[in-house]
């Protein structure tokens, strides 16, 4: 069943409305538990369109096994998704630095403050995000260490490659998973892919874990395919950042998920104007790259990649 | 006056990014101003070129007090001004959420910490800053809640008012906030305007960084009597929201005393021209921000109303 959540009069000719699509059994009953499948809050991600399409076809093609509510929410920020914007357009804000927002606050607030009100509750939400426009991730969820005893078990079952459990940010407390988990309702952050585009393996891989924890959760008595065994990181230590130390084209040399050794190269940055190359980058340690450079132009500083040490992975 | 780099990186295809300083007097570091942060902060780069040039004059007539150093860097963010775009042109993040920087993180987060370790260590700071929201204010001086900044020593701006407002999560990355954070009293300064100069609010900053240096004993200049600031939280000011989406008609300016029930604007229907709604003063008060888009949305603070001075 599609509900309008929230609905706001645009300028011209045009309303604002954030929907939902509501799977439920034909017989509910009270106390079902409840997933939500939330994305496109940034515009450009568009992981996320994927996995709530083909959860939805492989729900239909055995919906006698639906036993509990599946709420998606496909775009929470559809002038962004529809002008390729990260933020809001026309007010050049970060829809994930708003919440929890407020109800008789500015337009944008009281849109926030409607999601919040409708998600709260769920016995577990997904907030699928790809990575931005720049680099590819594979996939992860992201868990700040202040929620990592409710939110690590669900992870572990979600069918993810990496568990990165990271410090706690102020600057972070305004975003929709902080909002939600801190008045009690788990939210899972998914980063997997790149940003503008749809890497359908991912996606499946992420269906399957969606399967499974409903499976766990007793939202789906069907089958559900086995999930993997994450890598989990709780040290900030674990993880190699590559920044560029030039700015230029980056021309990779190895794969996305390649386990590399010490010094091995990962790519180079040139320069097109003079035909030389300016910097060899290279793997700092043994690990595995979980990040890596999609957008060739990088200026100095630009992420490159993240490595993650061999020992973490656990990988001979 | 020595004008010099403060924090440089070079472009693949652009002219070297270099944020340019220009210090005056000797001594210890007592204030640094920061104009533009964001690339359509071009009235925030005015005041600033402004004051190089009145610091300059008053270098040259022996009118800034031994011991004392004042900085100015009229943009940490000229790549943005120059393609007239808001944010970092690369990534479209904010150098001012980037504070106090990673020398080893994103480029934001190095230019950021490169210009942080310059202008840090300072007596006060002052930023020239702008609302994310689009509108003209009446020129004021606002400070968080919970810092290290005095408002009496706000008032030394000698503007008719000082803004003290809560801080949010976002603040925490903030020049302003970070400042406070290695006890410098910081202080923001909001003139009229954004995007376009307004002579007459560029001017009047300018008079209010004078005031101030000269009633620290900075600078030898008669900064006029009298103005005392009146001191508001930003809870106290009253928002005038829209209901309705729409052409927006202001029919009072920033700074303009209203009374109460005075129209403040019309919302029009864009297609057929008909009023939607028009918004009323509901107590006598002074327009503090006035919305300067011709298009506004519901739910939008596009008037705000202060104490009268």
């Amino acid at each position: 069943m599609i509900k309008t959540i929230a609905a706001i009069g645009l300028p011209v000719d045009e309303a604002l409305e954030i929907r939902k699509n509501r799977i439920a059994p034909e017989n509910s009953v009270d106390d079902m538990k409840r997933i939500s499948i939330v994305t496109g809050i940034h515009g450009d991600e568009l992981e996320g369109q994927y996995v709530c399409f083909e959860l939805q076809r492989r729900i239909e093609q055995h919906r006698e096994c639906l036993t509990g509510i599946v709420d998606i929410y496909p775009a929470m920020n559809p002038l962004g998704i529809d002008s390729i914007t990260r933020g809001i357009p026309a007010f050049d804000l970060d829809m994930n630095r708003l919440f929890p927002g407020d109800i008789d606050g500015s337009m944008m607030e009281y849109v926030v403050a409607r999601i919040m009100e409708d998600v709260a509750g769920s016995d577990c939400v997904f907030d699928i995000h790809a990575s931005n426009i720049y680099l590819t991730e594979i996939p992860q969820i992201r868990i700040n260490e202040l929620h990592q005893d409710t939110l690590v078990p669900l992870a572990e079952k979600s069918n993810v490659d990496l568990i990165w459990v990271h410090g706690a940010s102020t600057v972070l407390e305004s975003t929709f998973a902080y909002s939600l988990n801190n008045i009690g309702t788990p939210v899972l952050v998914v980063e997997m892919g790149v940003g503008m585009r749809i890497t359908k393996e991912y996606g499946d891989q992420m269906v399957d874990g969606i399967f499974h924890l409903m499976k766990e959760m007793g939202i789906w008595n069907g089958d559900a395919n086995p999930v993997r065994k994450p890598i989990i990181s709780r040290n900030p230590e674990d993880v190699s950042y590559l920044n560029a130390s030039v700015g230029g084209v980056f021309i990779p040399a190895v794969q996305h998920g390649a386990k590399l050794r010490k010094g091995e190269m990962i790519g180079r940055i040139v320069d097109p104007l003079c035909g030389k190359v300016l910097d060899e980058v290279q793997a700092p340690e043994d690990g595995m790259l979980f990040t890596i450079r999609d957008y060739p132009v990088v200026v100095e500083g630009s992420l490159m990649g993240r490595l993650l040490k061999k020992e973490v992975c656990g990988y001979e | 006056m020595n004008k010099r780099i403060i924090y440089q990186m070079k472009g693949l295809y652009r002219d070297t990014f270099r944020v340019t300083g220009y210090e005056f007097g000797t001594g210890e570091k007592s204030v640094c101003i920061v104009g533009s942060s964001r690339g359509n902060e071009i009235q925030q780069l005015y005041c600033c070129s402004r004051l190089v040039k009145k610091m300059k004059q008053l270098e040259e007539e022996g009118r800034i007090a031994d011991g004392h150093r004042i900085l100015i860097i009229p943009s940490i963010n000229p790549y943005s001004m120059n393609i007239q775009k808001r944010f970092w042109s690369t990534d479209n993040t904010d150098i001012n959420r980037m504070f106090p920087g990673y020398d080893l993180g994103e480029t934001t987060q190095r230019i950021a910490d490169g210009v942080f370790r310059e202008i840090s260590g300072y007596q006060f700071g002052i930023q020239f800053t702008s609302f994310y929201m689009p509108g003209d204010f009446v020129p004021h001086v606002r400070l968080m809640d919970e810092g290290f900044s005095n408002p009496e020593t706000a008032k030394l701006f000698g503007l008719p008012y000082v803004v003290i407002r809560k801080v949010r999560p976002y603040d925490t990355a903030t020049l302003n906030y970070n400042w406070q954070v290695w006890e410098t009293q910081a202080f923001s300064l909001y003139t009229s305007t954004t995007s376009r100069i307004d002579q007459n609010s560029a001017g009047q900053a300018v008079l209010a960084v004078m005031n101030f240096l000269s009633r620290q004993g900075m600078i030898k200049y008669s900064a006029p009597d009298g103005l005392s600031s009146k001191i508001v939280h930003d809870e106290e000011l009253i928002l005038i929201k829209t209901a309705k989406s729409g052409i927006f008609e202001p029919l009072v300016k920033a700074g303009q005393e209203v009374e109460t029930g005075q129209p403040l604007a019309n919302i029009v229907n864009p297609y057929e021209g008909d009023i939607l709604e028009t918004l009323y003063a509901p107590f006598s008060r002074v327009a503090f921000f006035v919305h300067n888009e011709p298009l506004t949305y519901a739910n939008t603070a596009v008037i705000k109303l202060i104490q009268k001075y």
